[in-house]
């Protein structure tokens, strides 16, 4: 029955994605002007030991992709309380866990064919990486989708006004972006700043993709890459699921 | 036995501000085949009542039953068994009315085949088989009424919930609506409980009226005999009856002002 269920609220909000291709091309504007105008900045400079500075910065500009985006998919669901479409489907006997998986991996296959675009567009700037590098950072992508939806629903779900939701977002993907060295590798600076970032659960993702953007697949960074991945995931849809269930205003 | 009934069914909110009881303690009996009115100012907790006899509240006091099944050990039953619209209703209005109502019966666990043909019939039931390529956005308000309650009665519930059902419409599209529902009850048996603030549709609708306030009842009876014992005669109006039983006066000394 979950699968059933989670297959059709899957297909109803795909196709949603589907009717605003507006959106979906729109989402991946801001990265896209990141590889344009700040990549080229970087070209020249040694920001790894290895590789050049596409195979650092890209893998930066694919969870940042993840983060922003699916930070804020739970604005379509403040939108889906308003409408009544939340209570119309749990007064049914769909399964709660199928009402938020069915949109979080909705929310997954969206973010990733957004990653293929921008691959697709750093590859003509220059990059050059490894096939399963990138099939690997796709899904580090998938992973991240799936977990910052789920919480972002779950933040939604018991905002009390779409006015604060916005905000509460920006606050906490703010810093996890500048703490997590999404755009230049935390190495390159201080000391302090290097140990704070490891208290961000990005970090871990950013260095493994990087690793597997230089085409080293068994390093320590994967490997804690992978279990921070999974753990986050596992939590952020326990949390999600167990908002879904018991929602009640 | 009652179709639905419900004993000390109560909810209390935890605010900044310290509990809100919205609902204190209702006791209720509903036949089935009945159409009730279920009746209360503002803030009396009618909506409250809806959403927990439907599984979207967890009640935090008393118990109920729907349909046999109880609210607090077989929620699934009780979804098995009725239908709510609410207010709001609750469509997309980017998503046409074929493509939701097919949604809703695969939610219900019909085949793709079964919820097709089964979104046809309440179509052809509720007249929109001829807007079913349309947008639930670009329906006029009767008509998305009409869909929302072809949307509850997808898996032929014993008992449908109606929060407010003709707020908002125009005359001829509530006779309408009110013909509906009597026609579900009379040819399905359907047992319909509705909140309304129009005192003549629960008059000109309802068998029986329960009067809810501060979160309990405070009447009930068929609105003849509420007319006779709280507004004093047969031929009182039901504002009048429903007033007397409030205790909120048409003159209060905080009433409106004729012209500002």
């Amino acid at each position: 029955m979950l699968l059933h269920d989670t297959a059709l609220i899957y297909g109803r909000y795909l196709r949603q994605s589907l009717r605003s291709r507006f959106a979906l091309l729109f989402g991946v504007l801001m990265p896209l002007l990141y590889l344009l105008f700040f990549g080229p900045l970087l070209t020249d400079l040694p920001l790894g030991d290895e590789g050049s500075s596409w195979q650092v910065l890209v893998p930066g500009l694919l969870l940042q992709l993840g983060l922003f985006g699916a930070s804020f998919a739970g604005f379509s669901i403040i939108i889906e309380k308003g409408q009544g479409v939340v209570e119309r489907m749990r007064v049914t006997p769909v399964s709660r866990l199928a009402l938020l998986l069915g949109r979080v991996l909705r929310d997954a296959t969206v973010f990733v064919f957004q990653a293929v675009l921008l691959v697709l567009a750093a590859l003509v700037m220059g990059l050059r990486v490894p096939l399963p590098g990138v099939l690997i950072g796709f899904a580090f992508v998938a992973l991240l989708t799936v977990s910052l939806a789920s919480l972002s629903y779950a933040l939604a779900m018991k905002v009390r006004t779409p006015q604060e939701f916005g905000p509460a977002i920006n606050a906490m993907t703010m810093p996890m972006m500048l703490l997590s060295g999404l755009m230049l590798p935390m190495t390159l600076g201080p000391t302090w700043l290097d140990v704070l970032s490891h208290f961000v659960p990005f970090r871990y993702l950013v260095d493994a993709v990087r690793d597997a953007y230089i085409g080293s697949y068994a390093t320590a960074h994967m490997l804690y890459g992978v279990l921070v991945a999974l753990a986050f995931t596992a939590l952020a849809v326990t949390v999600g699921t167990r908002v879904f269930r018991t929602a009640g205003a | 036995m009652p179709i639905i009934s419900t004993a000390g069914l109560a909810r209390t909110f935890q605010t900044k501000l310290g509990p809100v009881q919205a609902v204190r303690g209702i006791d209720l009996a509903v036949r089935e085949g009945e159409i009730l009115g279920f009746l209360g100012p503002n803030g009396a907790g009618k909506t409250t009542t809806l959403r927990m006899l439907t599984t979207l509240l967890a009640p935090t006091g008393g118990a109920a039953t729907v349909a046999g099944c109880d609210l607090a050990t077989d929620p699934a039953g009780v979804r098995r068994a009725c239908g709510y619209v609410a207010q709001s209703g609750g469509v997309d209005p980017q998503i046409t009315v074929r493509e939701e109502l097919v949604t809703q019966g695969r939610l219900y666990r019909l085949t793709k085949t079964q919820a097709t043909e089964r979104a046809e019939e309440l179509a052809r039931d509720l007249g929109l088989t001829d807007l079913l390529d349309r947008k639930a956005g670009a329906l006029s308000g009767g008509q998305r009424r009409r869909l929302d309650i072809a949307m509850a009665l997808t898996h032929r519930p014993k008992v449908l919930f109606l929060d407010e059902p003709t707020t908002g419409l125009d005359p001829g599209s509530r006779a309408d609506l009110w013909d509906l529902i009597r026609r579900l009850r009379d040819e399905h048996g359907t047992t319909v409980f509705l909140t309304t603030h129009y005192l003549d549709e629960a008059d000109a609708l309802s068998d029986r009226l329960v009067i809810v306030d501060k979160g309990v009842v405070v009447a009930e009876g068929t609105p003849s005999a509420l007319k006779l014992q709280y507004g004093g005669s047969i031929d009182a109006s039901l504002q009048d009856t429903f007033l007397a039983i409030t205790g909120r006066s048409a003159t209060q000394a905080d009433a409106a002002p004729v012209a500002v």
